[in-house]
Order: C-alpha cells, then structure tokens, then sequence
C-alpha cells in the first residue's frame, strides 16, 4: 500500500490519542477512572497497531493489536477493578506531587522528547519519526506516574502505561520483527499473573497495598 | 537407540544441549514431587550443562539468526554453567538444611528447583542469542524467575525486597527495550527490514554506517536500563534488599552471574558504539558511573549490620570496578575487566556459601550476632576468611590480580582516575577486613542457636563447592594458563 498523506496523518491521530490518555493518568484521582482510562489508552494501542499493520503491510501487527484489545484493554483493568473491590483498597488515589506540578512535568517531559527524537532521525521514515517522539513521551509519562503515586495499583498501571509508550515505538519501526511485539505482550502476561500472586501476598502480610506501608523497612535498621 | 539419538539433526550441536537441558529440567522439576529427588535433579542437570559448555571449545557451531559463539560470549557460558552447577551443589545442601528446619514447604520447593533451572536457561540464552530482541526478552524472564525465587520465603521483608526489585528492574528493563528499538532504527536503513537489523554478528560488521546521533541516544537508555540489572549508582537501591532477603543460593547467582549477564547486555551495545566510530564515546559514562558505585558501595560496606547486606554492597562495589575498566578500554584495561568478572563471580559466589552456612549455623543475619567462626567450624571459617580475603582484595590472591590491573592500566594512562579509584579500593578495603575480624575470630558465643547437628555428608556438600571456588582463585592469583591469557587477550581486543 502506497503511503499517503492520510496513512501519517491518520497514525499521528491515533498516536496522539495514546498519549494524551497518559495525560489524563496523571491527574485522575480516583482508582476506577484510573483504570477506566487506562483501557482507553489500551484502546488506543489497539487501533494504532491495527492501522501500522494496514500501512506497513505487516499482517503480524495485527496480532499485536489483538492483544492489546483483549488483554489490555479488557482483562486487565477488568482484573483490577475486580482486586480492588474484593480487597477493599482505597479508591481514591494518593499523590506524591500535587497534580498541578504533575501536569507541568508532563508538559516538560513532552517537550523534551520531541527535542531529543526529532533531530537524531533526520534520515528515518517520518512516520516513525513522530512517532516515535510520541512513543517516547508516552514511555516518560508513565515513568513520572510511578514516581508521583504512592498506590501499588496506579504504579502497576504507571508500569503498563510505559509498556504502552513501548510498544507504540516498536509497532512504529518499520519492519521489526514479531519476535519482540509478541514478547512484550507475553512478559506483560505474566508479569500480570506476578502482580496477582503479589497483591493476595501483600494483603495477607499487611493489610494494605499502599508502598508507603511497605517503606517502613528500609535498609538494615537494627 | 542410542546411535539413533546421535543421528538426529541438531544434536551435536553443544548449544542446543547448553539451552534443552535448563529448559527441560524446568519443566520436569515443576512436576516432580519429592524434593530429595528434585535436588539430585537438579544437580545433574546443571554438571550436563556444563559439560556440554565445555564442549564448545570442541565444537563451536556457525552463527545463526538466533544463536551464535565468539570468543567473549563462550567464556562467560562457561562460567555461568559452572557457577551454576556449583550453586546446585550447594543448594542440595542449604535446601536439606532448611526443610530440616521447616522453613520450605513442599510446595515452594518444587517451585524454587523448577525456578533455579529456568533462570539458567534465561541466562544462558541471554548469553548466547544473537539477536537483541531476544536477548532483551530472556533478561527479563531472569528478572522474572529470580523475583519468584526472591519472594520465596514469604516474610514481610522478603516481599518488599521482592516487589522493589520487581518494580525497579521492570523499569530498567523496559528502559532497555526502548534503547534495543532505537538500535534497531539506527540499524534498519543500512541493514533492511527484519531480523538481519538485530543480529549482533551482522551490526557489528555494518555498524560504520549507522546513524550516529540515534546510537547516543539509544545508549542512553541501554545504559540507564540494563544498568539498573548490573546494580550500578544511583539505581542499585534494589540490590542489597533482593540479595538479603532472599535463599542463599540465590544471593550466589545473582551476585556471581546475573550481574555479569547485565553488563554483557551492555558491553554488547558498547561494542556497535565502537564499531560506529562517530558516535559518542561511552567511555566516560561507564567511568564515571563505575567510580560513584565503587565509591557509594565503600561507604556503605561501613555501616552495614546483616552479613548478606554486606557482601550485596560489596558486589555493588566490584560491578562498579568492572565497570570502570571497561570504560577505561584499551586491551589492558578490558583484559583486566574480564579477569575481574571471573575473579569477582568466583569469590562472591563462595563467599554466599559461607554466608549461607554461617547464618543457618547461627540462626541470624546479624553481623554482631556472629562471633568466633574458625574456632567454631575451621573448614568453614577459614574458608570464609580466604573469601573475604580475597574480595577485599589481597595478593596472591586471583582479585588482587584483577584489581591491580585495573589501577595500574589506568595509571599508566589516565593518573589523575587512578587516586579515586585507589582510594575507593582502599576504603571498601577496610571496611571488610574490620568485619571479617569481628566475624572470624574472638570467642565463639556461649550457646550455638540453629542446627549445629547437621549430617556430614550435608556439610561435605556445602563446603566443596567453596574451597573448589578458592582454590581456582588462588591459582588464578598464582599463575594463569598461556592459553587463558591469550584467549582474554583476543577478547579484550573484540571490545575495543
């Protein structure tokens, strides 16, 4: 397939959506709107994968599109909402930084990948290109939400954000092999069971799932 | 039968066995019930493994898309299939020791075995795959097995240690892969589309032409990312938690194999930024981070008061020397940086041995708990005391060897980074030896808590392996083979 005006334009819209859902992350301050937006953000994957693979030609991205769609979109934050009723977290979400601050470090960081992306790939394809500096900011933005957010529960969904920004970048490099999309949605398959295994653990031990509980070991105090 | 076997297409090919082997026995041991068997198991599988390591200087197969040998990467398979199979040794023990105290279930035994072998074949296939994609994925499924096996014993600190060294290391690794993407892009325009653009072999041979200022960046994050596994400042904060709480013979491993797995992840990347010639020169980054984690590691050794703590700063402070010299290059430098792998993954290991016996003997972590070891158990104190010795770094010992290569190297070329250096040696110096006196001599305590009745065919089985480890350090301080030497001298060459 040719690549037109409204394949990029079209891929940019999509990659936008993804990254503007990272946005909304940072300033939710309940736990359900939390994951709810963050199936959207999967969602968003879903349709930019699914649109790569009709642009590049690349049927086996459409695999990876399917399994942001069920999985990430739909059996995670299913699971989630469904672990946070049944062991009656706090529903509303704890920040470390006051979200106005959040914000302005989003901007920041935004600003500084698409400074740092545009100038080094003069001489790749321009769609992935932007992209990319897309993928990037995505990738940051959910770095930034692990750091502000006390919860285990928005931290996972900070960590799967990043996975997000990650598999954009590789579903936009033309021709990378299925190799690597397939393994990141498998290790995040499991990584998911792990987080399971983790959160009954967690409660059983503590009561809570807040990190800021779990901190009161630190280092070898005797 | 047998003949038939032989027949086969594949089968004498050494990597096959070296990846079949871990991968099978996984398997195998997540179904096996009686753990007495499954230690035996897994003690045989990992001597099969090693033996077919060896087979590799034999036969060393032809590069595929997926696999391939050379000269840097064989040594270290050799290394991590010995060390693997010495920490199953081990283990046979500690693990008899630990259910006679009823501290595993059955349950978490089978699941620890099945575990062990699987995070040797992570490693192994990390080591030998030549393809960064791949590589990429087999890290991450030994930061995967390695936080189950953190998490085993289900204490409170053993699931914060796991769940910092889980959060921390994803992030890394996920850093990583961002990186691995961005070589791929720097790649593809020279090499084409598909796996040919992440094949080491190719890269390297090509790498001249690949965009410089998307390799910067790449490395960036390559070494933000695997650089949060190797353990180096300032993001080693999941390190000392993850080797403390941890089995012992996990602690072992870590420190003495997956930590080199994550710097040859590094070196690997290196290695294209070199072959590039125009990008930056990853030198100064590799210097500088290795001196804040000696120098951090040296201050910490300090105040340290749980003996598994310890050593875990320690193995901080040796990655960051490692580190150091591998930034420094040039063949002296590298050469001394391979020895230092080697030397640092033998001792550690030992050391973690005796950490282990000591604390199940004493039945505490406490440093200050810990007195009068070589009057209490000579074989295992003395041992303990060559160990720590010889991490501390005192001639002839094979650690002295390394480490006085790397200042010496860098004195020759850079002065003014030999006084830090020294100096951070010195400092981490100190440290263990004013430990060492603490633990090793003066009267042992009064009562002995633990299971001091433990059978001799167990303790036999502990100690072997720890004197085998000190014995080839002390040779490897006394005299090194022409062959060794030529071989990591080829090697050093490779990195550049």
């Amino acid at each position: 397939m040719v690549l037109t005006q409204l394949s990029y334009d079209m891929a940019h819209l999509i990659g936008a959506g993804v990254l503007m859902a990272g946005f909304q992350l940072l300033y939710q301050r309940r736990l359900f709107a939390v994951l709810n937006t963050f199936a959207f953000q999967a969602l968003a994957l879903a349709a930019a994968a699914a649109w790569q693979a009709h642009i590049q030609n690349a049927p086996h991205l459409y695999v990876t599109a399917g399994i942001a769609l069920v999985f990430k979109a739909m059996i995670v934050p299913f699971a989630l909402h469904w672990l946070v009723e049944r062991l009656g977290i706090h529903k509303t979400v704890e920040t470390a930084m006051s979200i106005g601050w959040t914000m302005i470090a989003g901007v920041a960081l935004v600003a500084l990948s698409i400074l740092l992306v545009l100038p080094v790939t003069a001489n790749a394809a321009a769609l992935t290109r932007e992209s990319l500096a897309m993928a990037m900011s995505v990738v940051l933005l959910g770095l930034l939400m692990m750091i502000t957010r006390h919860n285990a529960v928005t931290q996972v969904v900070g960590f799967m954000a990043l996975e997000n920004g990650l598999i954009l970048a590789a579903v936009s490099a033309k021709g990378m092999p299925l190799v690597v999309e397939i393994s990141v949605a498998f290790s995040v398959l499991v990584a998911m069971t792990l987080f399971g295994i983790f959160f009954f653990r967690i409660r059983e031990r503590f009561e809570t799932l807040d990190l800021n509980d779990l901190e009161t070991y630190r280092g070898d105090r005797q | 039968m047998i003949e038939r076997l032989a027949l086969l297409p594949g089968l004498e090919n050494p990597l096959l066995w070296i990846l079949g082997v871990p991968l099978g026995s996984a398997g195998f041991l997540a179904i096996l019930r009686d753990w007495r068997v499954a230690t035996w198991v897994n003690v045989g599988a990992s001597a099969v493994t090693f033996t077919a390591s060896l087979a590799l200087f034999e036969l060393r197969p032809e590069p595929t898309r997926l696999l391939f040998i050379d000269d840097f990467n064989i040594y270290l398979v050799v290394l991590t299939a010995f060390v693997g199979m010495t920490t199953a040794i081990f283990s046979a023990a500690y693990i008899a020791r630990e259910t006679s105290a009823n501290r595993l279930s059955d349950m978490h035994l089978r699941f620890y075995h099945s575990m062990y072998q699987a995070f040797l074949f992570t490693m192994l296939l990390a080591l030998t795959a030549n393809n960064t994609g791949v590589m990429w994925v087999s890290v991450e499924a030994a930061t995967l097995t390695t936080v189950l096996m953190v998490s085993l014993y289900r204490t409170r600190e053993a699931i914060e240690a796991a769940w910092k060294y889980f959060i921390l290391c994803s992030v890394g690794i996920g850093l990583a892969l961002f990186g691995t993407i961005l070589v791929y892009l720097a790649a593809q325009p020279v090499m084409g589309d598909g796996p040919d653009a992440m094949a080491w072999t190719l890269m390297v041979k090509r790498a001249h032409d690949f965009q410089p200022d998307l390799l910067n960046l790449a490395f960036v994050f390559v070494l933000v990312g695997y650089g949060t596994k190797v353990g180096l400042a300032p993001l080693h904060s999941w390190l000392p938690d993850a080797h403390a709480e941890g089995p012992t013979p996990i602690s072992a491993v870590l420190s003495g194999l997956l930590l080199n797995v994550a710097l040859y992840a590094l070196l690997r990347f290196k290695m294209v930024i070199a072959a590039n010639g125009r990008a930056l020169t990853p030198g100064p980054l590799l210097v500088m981070m290795g001196l804040s984690s000696l120098f951090l590691a040296a201050f910490m050794l300090y105040r340290r008061g749980d003996i598994k703590r310890l050593f875990a700063y320690s193995s901080i402070e040796h990655m960051g020397v490692i580190t150091f010299a591998f930034g420094m290059g040039g063949p002296l430098a590298n050469f001394a940086g391979l020895l230092h792998m080697t030397m640092h993954s033998l001792t550690k290991s030992a050391i973690f041995f005796a950490v282990g016996i000591i604390s199940q003997n004493a039945g505490t972590k406490r440093i200050a708990d810990i007195r009068g070891l070589t009057a209490t158990n000579p074989v295992l104190g003395w041992g303990f005391v060559l160990g720590v010795l010889a991490i501390a770094g005192l001639p002839p010992l094979g650690v002295f060897m390394s480490e006085f290569l790397v200042v010496s190297s860098t004195f020759a070329r850079q002065p003014l980074l030999a006084i830090p250096l020294a100096l951070g040696l010195l400092l981490a110096f100190g440290a263990l030896i004013s430990r060492l006196q603490m633990m090793a001599f003066g009267p042992p305590p009064p009562t002995v808590l633990g299971h001091g009745n433990a059978s001799t065919m167990s303790s036999i089985m502990a100690l072997t392996p720890l004197w085998v480890h000190m014995l080839l350090v002390l040779v490897a301080g006394l005299y090194l083979p022409k062959e060794l030497v030529s071989w990591f001298q080829a090697v050093a060459k490779l990195l550049g």
